[in-house]
């Protein structure tokens, strides 16, 4: 069945998105406004580029020397989810093929519209932006509960989970926070690895060349130091970080 | 040393002795050794010494008044009480030779350019005596010559030694060098018929010239203490032997490359020996490594600013193949193998010797991931696709230069630099007029019109002026190697061939990603010519978008694949000095800088002078889907039609190759598995920072050492021209977000 779908840009050496070398497809749209987002190009949902199913998996079929052995395909965006059924068709064709298949989302869509996705999907890079609503919202313009009830979702059916943190100083960069979310962390089984992201400033250009205000230019980026601390409290919680 | 009997008994065949005698290594890196304590003392010396010529502008000393030769100078050292294995070029470390028979011009305008004088004994001698450079230019015609001047053949070896020969060295190790002589004797009153036709004649000339310079070699050994007429007894004596036998042909030679072959395997074999007896142990061995590969890190030569303008670094190619797969189905990897990779611990990052990976996707998992570790270490390797290389050459062939394979001792090339293909499809659309220079060139083919350039007329024109060129060209180099061969001949790397050899005739391309763009635009975008005042199109107005080379994308990759094809073909045509086989190379080492500077605005939208992108590579920064569509673009290229190699070079960030060592590791070998699986012919891989590079533009001092990866061959990052520093920083660094 072809869906139309919106990409954003595709990657064909993915190394950071997932195990292995991954063909990562950028889909177009996301409902965050993330202060730190550095692809703000793909916020809206009518840029990108019209491709189906069959067009995007076929290109993804020609990196089959590449992923195959321990590397996989990885929707990410944009928010992947928002184009769910195109995700889950895309996914689908993938797990058919024999690829290994990964999201990487923020959760912010209501878990039905996620889960036929889920479905097609070996492993969820799933990104907690703050465990606190309040904060969260000032920081992406919403909750994390679309996260926690994915999460909850791959504890109960087994689904492997990476988590990933962005590091903001001001923001979530914060030790107290940072032991509540590990400790919150630690109680499911399903999360096999813990990334943390420390904010860099690469897309700033981009604000620009689209005329949108950036939030965080005053914002320094943390020192390796200074990450290195926050991947300790982790680890002090038993928690695989990288 | 009890070896297992066979051919190599009978005859001169060095494969039948490794294949007999040699231990596959599947194992880790667990087993190495680090540097000794002789090591570190003499490295210390030779990095010492390189900073004095370093400080001394490229050039620590030349010895003007001798002329270079097999047994020319008296024996050398560096630091005698720590040497275990000896030899060097003149008889001091650093020193330069001169070697006139290539061109007594080269020499002189060479000693001019380091602020020293032609002795007058040398002069007075090449009064006497005609170089190579003077039968080339005796016979060069006026069309030659402008295509010379013009630059659209270029790098061309008229001037000095052409190089690209690999003498099999085992072999000095194996049989000594009084068998050698026996059988090159034997050869010598072979070679008779009863028509003494130049075939015959020649061969004979050149039988007694290898005679002779065997028995040099011998001598020169002989002054270093050395008896070398006999095979050596153990692993010591096998790395000597052999390196008197490379160390000849750099005394005898200034080869443009002058590559080892394959002797690491060989090597291990004596090494394996020694181990089981008890005679030499694990870090005995490594140190007679060690301190072979800082022997081969010091050979220099004496060139001149121009050479290094277009081969920048001071580059040699002691190219040294490694790994690869036997034709019985096992691979060739050694603890030797690791061994020589080891050095680039234990003595830091270096370019030379240009160590090269033949990869299959049979090589051992440990060694595939040992080694991909020391390029994300050192960025100083180079890979090479054994699984297409094999087929056509067995398992014997090494590395000559960047990308060429041939058997060794079997096969030799005659080196052909390479014509600039993106100036010819500008010659096809200004009649065979030079754009920069306005002359006219090539033949005066009807010009094209001031409308929208119409993609079928352009490809039938660029046609016509590659018929040209590829008969031009080949008959340029038949001039050059006949008059080489006459006045510059490579005795002793070919006393220690076959008599009779394979011959290539190898021919090259630069700027194909820049005409499979420009064809690309003309055929999908509308590219309108612009002329100057004479009437030549010196740029062009390019409206609306088109497929770029390097994404993975056919209807622009099919384009490229065709021109190389289609010039290939062009070059089968021509008759060939010695009957040599035509080949082609994909592949411009740092050249890319300098033909970009001579050519003007390409149809796809590239400036006058700006650097063409390195060997096969697309044009830097049009590759926007990853390096993985880059290299999947790359390895379309078809290696049936450019078996002289298919550069391709890889730079990526640390950061984006994986987030752990181990990520990194297991990612490039799936990354090198993938590509050559693809069928990619060549990669360089270089893992670094660009930050760093810029660091080392500001402060060179603090890198003496950091080697980067450029199309084939390795350098100083700090010993590149401004230019070619901003060149590689520019170019495409696959980073992530």
């Amino acid at each position: 069945m072809d869906i139309i779908g919106r990409v954003h840009s595709v990657e064909t050496f993915g190394a950071v998105d997932g195990p292995g070398i991954r063909f990562v497809a950028f889909l177009q749209g996301c409902p965050l406004r993330c202060l730190y987002c550095h692809n703000p190009d793909s916020w809206l949902k009518n840029g990108g580029t019209e491709m189906t199913t069959t067009e995007l998996v076929d290109q993804i079929k020609e990196y089959c020397s590449f992923i195959v052995n321990g590397g996989g395909v990885t929707l990410s965006g944009g928010e992947p989810l928002f184009q769910s059924e195109f995700a889950a068709e895309v996914l689908r064709q993938c797990k058919e093929l024999g690829f290994h298949t990964a999201i990487d989302t923020a959760g912010s869509v209501p878990l039905e519209k996620a889960l036929p996705v889920l479905n097609h999907t070996d492993l969820v890079l799933l990104d907690i932006k703050d465990l606190d609503e309040a904060n969260s919202v000032d920081l992406c313009g919403a909750s994390s509960a679309g996260a926690i009830d994915i999460l909850n979702y791959c504890e109960e059916v087994g689904k492997d989970v990476w988590i990933r943190h962005v590091l903001l100083l001001g923001y979530t960069l914060k030790e107290d926070k940072l032991y509540k979310l590990a400790n919150f962390i630690k109680s499911f089984s399903c999360v096999s690895r813990v990334e943390l992201l420390p904010f860099h400033k690469m897309g700033e250009f981009k604000y620009k060349e689209l005329g949108l205000p950036y939030h965080l230019k005053d914002t320094p980026e943390p020192t390796p130091e200074q990450v290195e601390k926050c991947r300790e409290i982790f680890r002090l919680c038993g928690l695989k970080v990288q | 040393m009890s070896f297992k009997k066979g051919n190599w008994n009978k005859e001169i065949d060095v494969r039948d002795f490794i294949v007999l005698n040699y231990t596959p290594y599947d194992g880790d890196e667990s087993f190495l050794s680090g540097p000794s304590k002789r090591t570190l003392a003499l490295w210390e010396k030779v990095k010492d010494l390189n900073q004095k010529e370093r400080d001394a502008g490229g050039v620590l000393s030349i010895d003007t008044k001798t002329i270079s030769g097999i047994n020319a100078y008296a024996p050398g050292y560096i630091d005698k009480e720590n040497e275990s294995i000896v030899g060097i070029q003149t008889s001091k470390p650093l020193e330069r030779a001169i070697m006139p028979y290539g061109g007594i011009r080269m020499v002189r305008t060479s000693l001019k350019a380091y602020g020293e004088e032609m002795d007058p004994g040398v002069e007075e001698i090449f009064k006497h005596r005609k170089t190579h450079n003077d039968g080339v230019f005796d016979v060069y015609t006026k069309e030659m010559k402008n295509a010379r001047h013009c630059g659209i053949i270029t790098g061309l070896p008229d001037a000095y030694g052409r190089g690209r020969i690999i003498g099999d060295y085992r072999r000095v190790p194996l049989y000594g060098v009084d068998k050698l002589i026996e059988e090159k004797t034997q050869a010598l009153n072979d070679a008779e018929s009863d028509f003494m036709s130049s075939h015959i004649i020649r061969l004979r000339e050149e039988i007694s010239e290898q005679i002779r310079a065997l028995n040099d070699l011998k001598d020169m050994a002989k002054s270093y203490g050395f008896d070398i007429s006999e095979p050596a007894k153990d692993t010591k004596e096998a790395i000597q032997w052999l390196y008197f036998a490379y160390l000849a042909s750099v005394k005898d030679q200034n080869g443009a490359a002058m590559s080892l072959g394959r002797v690491s395997t060989f090597l291990d074999i004596y090494a394996e020996c020694d181990l089981a007896s008890g005679k030499y142990s694990e870090s005995d061995i490594q140190e007679f490594v060690d301190q072979f590969v800082m022997k081969l890190r010091m050979v220099r030569f004496l060139r001149t600013p121009a050479y290094d303008q277009l081969f920048s670094g001071d580059p040699t190619w002691v190219t040294e193949s490694i790994g690869g797969i036997c034709l019985d189905g096992r691979h060739m990897v050694t603890k030797m193998s690791y061994r020589f990779l080891h050095t680039l611990i234990n003595l830091g990052p270096a370019p030379e010797p240009n160590l090269t990976i033949l990869w299959s996707k049979n090589l051992p998992k440990n060694f595939k991931l040992y080694s991909n570790l020391i390029s994300i270490k050192t960025s100083s390797i180079q890979y090479e696709n054994d699984d297409i290389m094999r087929i056509k050459l067995g398992d014997d062939y090494a590395i000559a230069c960047c990308v060429s394979p041939m058997r060794i001792g079997k096969q030799m090339q005659f080196f052909g630099a390479r014509c600039n293909l993106a100036k010819a499809l500008l010659y096809a659309l200004n009649s065979g007029r030079d754009e920069v220079f306005g002359m006219q060139v090539g033949p005066e083919i009807a010009p094209v019109s001031d409308k929208k350039l119409d993609y079928d007329e352009v490809v039938r024109k660029f046609d016509a002026m590659q018929q040209w060129l590829s008969r031009l060209y080949i008959n340029t180099l038949n001039v050059i190697h006949y008059m080489h061969d006459k006045y510059c001949y490579e005795k002793i790397q070919m006393a220690l061939h076959d008599e009779s050899v394979i011959r290539t005739m190898a021919g090259g391309i630069a700027g194909l990603s820049v005409v499979a763009d420009s064809l690309s635009a003309i055929k999908y975008a509308d590219v309108y010519p612009i002329r100057n005042e004479q009437g030549l199109i010196v740029d062009f107005k390019i409206e609306g978008d088109y497929p770029k080379f390097g994404n993975n994308d056919d209807r622009v990759d099919e384009i490229a694949v065709n021109v190389a094809k289609n010039f290939m073909s062009h070059l089968r045509k021509h008759s060939t000095y010695r009957n040599s086989i035509p080949t082609m190379s994909i592949l411009t080492i740092t050249s890319n800088v300098v033909y970009g500077k001579k050519t003007g605005s390409t149809p796809d939208g590239r400036k006058a002078g700006e650097p063409f992108a390195p060997g096969a590579n697309p044009m830097h920064g049009r590759d926007k889907k990853g390096c993985v569509a880059s290299m999947k673009s790359v390895a379309k290229l078809p290696f049936d039609y450019c078996e002289d190699g298919i550069s391709y070079t890889f730079s990526i960030v640390p950061g984006a190759l994986g987030k752990s060592e181990d990520d990194k590791k297991a990612n490039l070998t799936q990354l090198l598995d993938g590509y050559f699986v693809e069928t990619g012919h060549h990669i360089n891989v270089n893992v670094l920072d660009r930050e760093v590079l810029l660091d080392a533009m500001d402060h060179p001092e603090k890198y003496p050492q950091l080697t980067i990866r450029v199309s084939g061959y390795a350098v100083h990052f700090t010993k590149l021209t401004k230019e070619q520093q901003m060149d590689v920083i520019n170019r495409t660094f696959h980073e992530c977000f």
